[in-house]
Parts: C-alpha cells; sequence; structure tokens
C-alpha cells in the first residue's frame, strides 16, 4: 500500500548492515593462538606511531597534530574538567533528542501503520518530509527554540524521529495477518491486537530503527552545537577548528567517536535484553 | 448448526480467477465430527476460512447458528494448518492467550495453562519459545490453547499431521475426549483416511479443485471409540474402501 515508505525503510535499514555484520573478535582459546583483541590493539598502537612520526616530518604538524599532542590535550581538559562539561550537554542533548523522536517516531509508524486512512491520507507529505534534509531545519529550530539546548535537542529529535517511525511503519506492515486473524478468532478487542499482536511482532523493527537512529542524534546534537551555542562537544570542536587548534579538533573528534561506541552498545543491551526469544532461536 | 448454502469461492491472481470451492451444500449438527478429505490444494482450508467468517464467499452463504457469517466467527476454534503461536510468547503465555484476552487473572490462567499443557504432553516446555519446539510440539501447543479456549465448534486443518504416529494415537484420543467432554462440533480437515474414519461421525470427499462434494459418509462405528483398536473391525474396513475407492479417482486424475 506504501510503496514509497516501504522503500525507504529498506535503504535504511541496509544502512546499518555492513557495520553490524562485521564479526566480532573471537573469544581467547585456549591454545597458543593469539587472539584477535591483541591484533586490534597492536593495529592502533601502529597506525599511532605511523601518525607520531608522520607529523612534522611527511605533514605540516599544523593539519595532522600528533598523537601525543592529542593526548596531552586529552589529559589537560580531563583534568580541568571542562570536557565533562561539554559531554554532559551533548548527552543530554542527544538522550532527549533520541527520547522524543523514539516515542514520536514509534507512535506515529504504530498509528499509521493500523490506519490506513491515515496513512494514505498522509503519504506525500511524510515523503516530501523525508526527502528534506532534515539539517536544513536548524535555522528554524534556532528561530523557534533560541541558542540553548532546545534547539539542539529539536534537530536530534527530529532525525531520530524519521528513521524511526519508517522502521516502525514498516514493522506493523509485516506483522503476520495469520497470527492478528488468530487473536480476533479468540475474541481479541481492537486494542488488544494492537497491544498483544502488533506492537510486540512489530518490536523487532523498531530497534532495528532505534539502532539506525542513535549515531544520527549525536549527529543532530553536534550538528545543532556546531552551528550556534557556547556548550558542547560540537561547539568545542567548531571552535578548536576556528582557532587553528588541530589537536583540539582531534581530541573532540576521539571523544565522539567513543560516545557513539557507547551509546550503540547501549541500544544493543537493551534489545538482547527484552527480545530474549528470538535470542535463543541462534 | 453450519450450513454452507451453495457456496462458492474464487481467488483473483490479477485478471485470471481461481476457483477454490464451487456450489457447496453441507449442513454440520450440533456435536457432530465431520472430516473433510481430499487431494492437497483443493481448497478444503479455503472451506474453514469461511466457517471462522476470514473469507467471505463468492456466492451463496455461511450459515452459523441460525445467522449468516459476516466478519470474524468468534464461536469457532481455529487450529490453522500453520502453527500461529505468538513467537515472543513462552509455550504456557501462548495456551494462556486466549485466557488473557477474556480478563482472566494471571495466577488462575497459569494454573489452567499448565494443566493443558500436561494434556498435550508438553509438560517441562512450558517455559520455552515457539521456535525451541519442534513442529509437532507447536502443533500440540495449538491444540492446548484451541482447547482452553473451549469453543463450541473446533475447526481443525490437519492438526495431527506433523505427529509421529504414536503421538497421534494419543491425541485422537485426547481430541474425542474433549470434543465430547466440552460438547464440541468439529470441523477437521484431513488427508489421512484412517484418521478420517477413526475420528468423525460423517466423511466428506472433497474432489479436486474447485472442491465439491463427491462422496458423503456416515461412520457409524460406536462411541465412544478405542482409537487404536477400532480400525481393525470389518466395519471400518468398509467404510474405509468405499471412501477409498472414490478418493483414489481423485488422486488418479491428479497424477495425469
Amino acid at each position: 500500500m506504501q510503496p514509497d515508505i516501504n522503500a525507504d525503510r529498506a535503504t535504511a535499514v541496509n544502512v546499518d548492515a555492513p557495520l553490524s555484520s562485521i564479526p566480532q573478535a573471537a573469544p581467547l582459546k585456549s591454545g597458543g593462538r593469539v587472539p584477535m583483541a591483541l591484533w586490534q590493539a597492536a593495529l592502533g598502537i601502529a597506525v599511532l606511531l605511523v601518525w607520531q612520526g608522520a607529523s612534522g616530518r611527511l605533514v605540516d604538524n599544523f593539519f595532522i597534530s600528533n598523537p601525543l599532542d592529542v593526548g596531552a590535550r586529552l589529559y589537560r581538559w580531563t583534568m580541568d574538567g571542562t570536557i565533562f562539561q561539554h559531554i554532559g550537554a551533548t548527552l543530554y542533548a542527544t538522550g532527549m533528542g533520541f527520547v522524543i523522536g523514539s516515542v514520536g517516531g514509534a507512535v506515529l509508524g504504530i498509528w499509521l501503520g493500523v490506519s490506513p486512512f491515515a496513512s494514505r491520507l498522509l503519504n506525500p507529505y511524510l515523503n516530501a518530509l523525508n526527502a528534506l534534509p532534515k539539517v536544513a531545519l536548524a535555522p528554524l529550530f534556532v528561530l523557534w527554540f533560541g541558542l540553548g539546548i532546545e534547539s539542539k535537542i529539536a534537530l536530534a529529535a527530529v532525525l531520530v524521529l524519521f528513521l524511526v517511525f519508517l522502521n516502525t511503519f514498516a514493522g506493523v506492515r509485516e506483522v503476520d495477518q495469520d497470527l492478528i486473524d488468530g487473536a480476533r478468532l479468540m475474541r481479541a478487542t481492537r486494542a488488544q491486537v494492537i497491544i498483544k499482536v502488533i506492537i510486540p511482532s512489530a518490536m523487532s523493527w523498531v530497534f532495528a530503527g532505534l539502532k539506525i537512529a542513535m549515531p544520527y542524534a549525536l549527529i543532530g546534537a553536534v550538528l545543532g552545537e556546531m552551528i550556534a551555542a557556547n556548550r558542547g562537544l560540537g561547539y568545542l570542536v567548531q571552535f578548536s577548528g576556528s582557532q587553528f587548534d588541530t589537536a583540539g579538533v582531534f581530541a573532540v573528534l576521539f571523544v565522539i567517536a567513543l560516545l557513539a561506541v557507547g551509546l550503540n552498545h547501549l541500544v544493543d543491551m537493551v534489545q538482547s535484553r527484552t527480545e530474549r526469544w528470538r535470542i535463543v532461536s541462534r | 448448526m453450519i450450513r454452507i448454502e451453495n457456496v462458492s469461492k474464487s481467488f483473483y491472481k490479477r485478471d485470471t480467477a481461481v476457483d477454490a470451492v464451487q456450489n457447496m451444500n453441507l449442513t454440520i449438527e450440533r456435536r457432530e465430527i465431520v472430516a473433510v478429505i481430499g487431494p492437497s490444494g483443493c481448497g478444503k482450508s479455503t472451506l474453514l476460512n469461511m466457517i471462522a467468517g476470514l473469507y467471505a464467499p463468492t456466492r451463496g452463504r455461511v450459515v452459523y447458528k441460525d445467522a449468516p457469517v459476516s466478519g470474524i466467527n468468534t464461536d469457532v476454534g481455529y487450529m490453522t494448518q500453520k502453527d500461529s503461536l505468538l513467537p515472543w510468547r513462552s509455550v504456557r503465555d501462548n495456551v494462556a492467550f486466549p485466557l488473557e484476552l477474556a480478563g482472566v487473572a494471571k495466577a488462575e490462567r497459569s494454573d489452567r495453562a499448565d494443566q493443558v499443557i500436561q494434556h498435550v504432553g508438553l509438560r517441562g516446555f512450558e517455559e520455552r519459545y515457539p521456535n525451541e519446539l519442534s513442529g509437532g510440539m507447536r502443533k500440540r501447543a495449538c491444540l492446548g490453547r484451541m482447547m482452553l479456549y473451549g469453543a463450541e465448534t473446533a475447526l481443525l486443518d490437519e492438526p495431527f499431521a506433523a505427529l509421529d504416529a504414536q503421538l497421534k494415537l494419543a491425541m485422537h484420543d485426547l481430541m474425542l475426549r474433549l470434543a465430547s467432554e466440552n460438547d464440541q462440533t468439529v470441523v477437521l480437515v484431513t488427508h489421512d483416511l484412517m484418521e478420517a474414519v477413526t475420528l468423525a461421525d460423517r466423511v466428506l470427499v472433497c474432489t479436486r479443485r474447485p472442491a465439491t462434494i463427491a462422496l458423503e459418509q456416515r461412520i457409524d462405528l460406536e462411541r465412544p471409540r478405542d482409537v487404536l483398536n477400532v480400525r481393525f473391525s470389518s466395519a471400518f474396513k468398509e467404510h474405509y474402501d468405499t471412501l477409498w475407492e472414490r478418493l483414489r479417482v481423485e488422486y488418479s486424475e491428479d497424477r495425469v
């Protein structure tokens, strides 16, 4: 019924596929084999050494800084506590944006999924909104919500909302009709069908949406901070850049990458707790 | 109690119509056990779907207790060919699902579910999820769920097909016992003639698609039946042979 929306969902899901399909480090086996974690650490150290060696010799230190400076910067920011204030601001905007966007997207997805009239009515408008690069809304959010954290939350939320919506909607549409018929034959009311059959069944799709959306929440928050803010990692990376402080830029990027990995891990953990039935089948 | 009146059902695939059922007439009495047998894909399941109100007939009508069926018929318990357990629920929660929908308190529905689970031989699997069970075990869980729903009419679509021989006998016995205890009307779709004659009061042989009733045979074996030994009686053999003669025609046409 909604080929356009479904098509978009498919691409959205695929975005995540290559990342999540990277095999995890093999567990240490008894015997003389070197565990993968050691190889991975070795690669990281090698890259850092090459970087350190190249800096100032092959490439100007101004452009790529060097690991020691970056490390020193991270150490200083950690010691005087300034980095935590920025991390806090970014995390707050990311978290709030993620929660608001997820709840909104899931509710919208379920509602449109179970209401053919509404979904057909809104289809062209949702497609237009979805095609719009959401970051272009940033100036509008600054006008509406001011320079404070609210405009960052709004940007993160709107990015998350569409991703979660598309996945939830597709998930609701994918629910096995036999399960719905079965419940209705057992005298389930419409509300019971939605709560006990449709929503649990669509849950894995919702989680797929949440997993894809998590990095986008961070993107939204950081981008909002880069545009207009006086706090947050986005502000800090922007500020460092404008001061030609390459070490500072790298230091912030390192922190953002750590945050992103941590947040993704969090979503994975929540999913594996709530989808025990799916895990036992593996 | 159930009347199928001149019912035809066609499915449309683009512009071509596929007739699944054609001009079927059938009356099923209260507490009767009717077995419908015929070549696979002949429209037997379509018949059950129409009694359950999942499909509307293209022509004719289905009357259930003097009222035409329009929309979902909640007086029937329907065990579909594909097991329709909810994959995110444990066996116990699946079996207890109809009670949960009816608003029965958690402690009571767990108790009653556990009793039924024991009946269908799934004790020890209460906490397992459907994808941890074999096909036959899932069927038994479905059967248990339908028992707990306690419908006035049971529609069974090849319910025992995935079971091994011993278990099948036990399930036959259980089904007959429960049907008589609960005064149930049963419509059983099967492709196992032995099973049909063992269980039913009346066996209907369907033709190949589009399905019409080719032969109707009343099985006057006494009740309660001994599902293990009834098949060795001469009366059983007579019924079996008569039905098989007719059924073979359908199958041999199928092969050509």
